[in-house]
């Protein structure tokens, strides 16, 4: 790996440009084509793309194993967190529209949220899987 | 969109019983949430007891609301039906959450030290996380009036289901899981495609609305092609997920191999589900009377209640493994739940329907022993277990009963579901159908006996020199479903008056 030059040093240039399109999807998704799930994938993708070019060890210094256990469920936490939240202001389970002064304001936040959980479980699950079958055999 | 639910917002605050059905959901997927953060298996267990705990007060305060004023409505996320998700409790799937919660609550102590030794400890925290997140979705399933959602729970439980499975100490849990997954995949995909020729028919997807849209077309006594694809599809696949003969070929490796855990707890609640699907389904989405009269509905049921009866209770004879023999006497026990359906009228559906809560409670006694036994001599081969009774005394006893309520001696619970499906039969005038059903259960002694015979007439063998009886959270749920078989069987007017309510409710008016 050593002298691949070119593929580390364009890795190096191209993975803020996938953070930023991550972030981009992530919230371009309520109006427009998009949302947690695509953006979360490509957030793995960098991860991904990291490990392939400078070996699973470093990637996993910068995204350990444990931290993607514990991002898996914190993003499922987020979303149903939204729901009771919602249950807690008198509304129904996932119900967004009381979560703000009015509904618009609130289904708008809502999504948000939902999304936001969306992409930080599919994105961890997505390296933890990655990670599974690397370390296979191992 | 937004603008639309604006109108529609919610301008009184709901009150915690209004909450309910969302609870009955909401509360084990925290549950799940919170044991996936947790690093110590005894924590992670905890949590999932008090959880299981809290779901049957949820679900019989459900139950008493039903009786008292009519199905309930809730709408998920605010949106109201029939274009939102509306989850509707009526008093088929109120008998059957509680059904369910109650069972995996007595259930739920057995797992502290079955699971201790059989699952690494540092898989524990997982373990209990996706026991909750199937018992979510198999509430889910039974909770949601939407065709769809019930797809998503029926995802949700089988996926979790089949790493439950799959975590057996045997290589060959991993295959049986692996077998389970082709076949509940295949099912779950049939049951999607009939869904997809519903909403073609009706342009819903709501369970209720669906009927009312089928009668608008004047589907109620004739049969159109889509309405006969969707119903082949989703019969087929509901099929395949409660293991109804020839469609069983996944249950008996996945029940023999599963954590003894896994194995209660599925046996007692997943085909169960499946079978209250098959129910709402042909009862109360369906028109009944285009199911039943146009169609041969009734002959293929009971064709194929009749050979699971006979055909899996035949295999179970000559099965070794406890856990394997057990699992084959499900099928044929599925099989007398399939019977009420077939026979589509009061005495018979109140049969089925309350055999899936004399069977969830007989079986969770059956498995458990069984699992009580494997934590002391680590064998579920029968001829391990000879002489056994003189060492575990009291966890053979309750085999032994509950082994009496398999065949539907009176006195257990088994038998209160006999005698209403002798009933149902006699009322069509299938005097036959009566002596097959006593035929079936002759074999129920056989392949129970024989475990009997070995247990407490042989001399001991070596492999049971370490027996003695199983520890406190063992006993706990195997005394308290022993005490179950025994009061459901004599005191019916809880189990089988439930269960009547439920299928008056289904025979007379339909599920609006």
């Amino acid at each position: 790996m050593k002298l691949d030059l070119i593929l580390r040093v364009t890795t190096k240039i191209i993975l803020p440009f996938m953070l930023l399109f991550a972030l981009y999807v992530q919230f371009h998704g309520d109006y427009g084509p998009g949302g947690g799930f695509q953006a979360g994938v490509i957030a793995a993708g960098m991860i991904i793309l990291y490990a392939l070019v400078f070996g699973l060890r470093a990637a996993q210094r910068v995204v350990p194993m444990s931290l993607v256990q514990r991002l898996i469920p914190l993003g499922v936490l987020i979303y149903a967190g939204v729901g009771i939240v919602a249950m807690m202001k008198g509304g129904e389970f996932l119900n967004y529209s009381v979560l703000a002064q009015n509904s618009v304001k609130g289904q708008h936040e809502g999504i948000l949220l939902i999304e936001l959980g969306v992409l930080v479980t599919v994105a961890s699950t997505m390296v933890g899987i990655f990670y599974a079958f690397v370390e296979r055999g191992r | 969109m937004a603008s639309v639910s604006g109108e529609n917002a919610v301008t009184v605050a709901l009150t915690l019983t209004e909450q309910l059905p969302g609870l009955q959901i909401v509360v084990p997927l925290m549950g799940a949430i919170v044991c996936a953060f947790l690093r110590r298996g005894n924590l992670a267990w905890l949590v999932a007891t008090l959880v299981t705990w809290s779901l049957p007060v949820i679900s019989f305060l459900l139950l008493l609301e039903v009786q008292e004023s009519g199905p309930i409505s809730y709408k998920m996320g605010g949106w109201a039906p029939p274009w939102g998700i509306e989850y509707r409790v009526d008093q088929l799937n109120a008998f059957v959450l509680l059904l369910v919660s109650s069972v995996s609550a007595v259930a739920v102590p057995f797992a502290r030290k079955s699971v201790a030794v059989e699952i690494d400890s540092d898989k524990h925290c997982w373990f209990y996380a996706l026991y909750l997140l199937c018992l979510t979705g198999l509430l889910g399933m039974t909770i949601t009036g939407d065709a769809f959602n019930i797809f998503v729970f029926m995802e949700v439980s089988s996926l979790a289901a089949y790493i439950l499975i799959a975590l057996g100490q045997e290589r060959l849990a991993l295959l049986s899981s692996y077998q389970y997954l082709i076949m509940g995949t295949i099912g779950a995909t049939f049951y999607v495609i009939g869904i997809g020729f519903l909403y073609s028919l009706t342009g819903t997807l709501n369970l209720v609305d669906m009927t009312g849209r089928m009668e608008m077309l004047g589907l109620t006594d004739a049969v159109s092609p889509s309405m006969l694809a969707a119903l082949a599809f989703i019969f087929v696949g509901i099929s395949l997920k409660l293991a109804l003969f020839p469609l069983h070929a996944w249950l008996p490796g996945a029940y023999a191999h599963a954590p003894s855990f896994v194995t209660v707890f599925l046996a007692a609640t997943a085909t169960k589900v499946a079978v209250y699907l098959l129910i709402r389904f042909l009862f109360s989405v369906f028109p009944t009377t285009a199911v039943f009269s146009e169609l041969p509905m009734s002959t293929i049921l009971l064709v194929l209640s009749v050979a699971a009866m006979f055909g899996a209770s035949i295999v179970a004879i000559f099965q070794d493994n406890m856990k394997r023999m057990l699992a084959y006497s499900s099928v044929a026990q599925i099989g007398y739940m399939t019977l009420g359906i077939a026979l589509a009228n009061q005495a018979g559906l109140t049969g089925g329907i309350v055999h899936l809560f004399n069977h969830a409670i007989t079986k969770a006694a059956l498995f458990i022993a069984v699992g009580a036994v494997f934590y002391r001599i680590h064998s579920v081969r029968v001829e391990d277990w000879a002489g056994l009774g003189r060492k575990m005394p009291i966890t053979m006893a309750v085999f032994a009963l509950a082994g009496l309520s398999l065949i539907g001696t009176p006195g257990t619970a088994g038998f209160i579901t006999k005698w209403n499906l002798s009933l149902g039969a006699l009322e069509h005038g299938y005097w036959w159908l009566v002596i097959l059903i006593m035929l079936s259960s002759l074999l129920a002694v056989v392949y129970v006996g024989r475990v009997i015979e070995i247990v407490w007439f042989r001399k001991p063998v070596a492999t049971i020199d370490e027996a003695r009886s199983p520890p406190m959270t063992m006993m706990v749920p195997l005394f308290v479903f022993a005490v179950a078989i025994i009061w459901f069987g004599l005191e019916t007017s809880m189990s089988a008056g439930y269960a009547a309510d439920a299928a008056r409710f289904l025979l007379g008016g339909g599920g609006s």
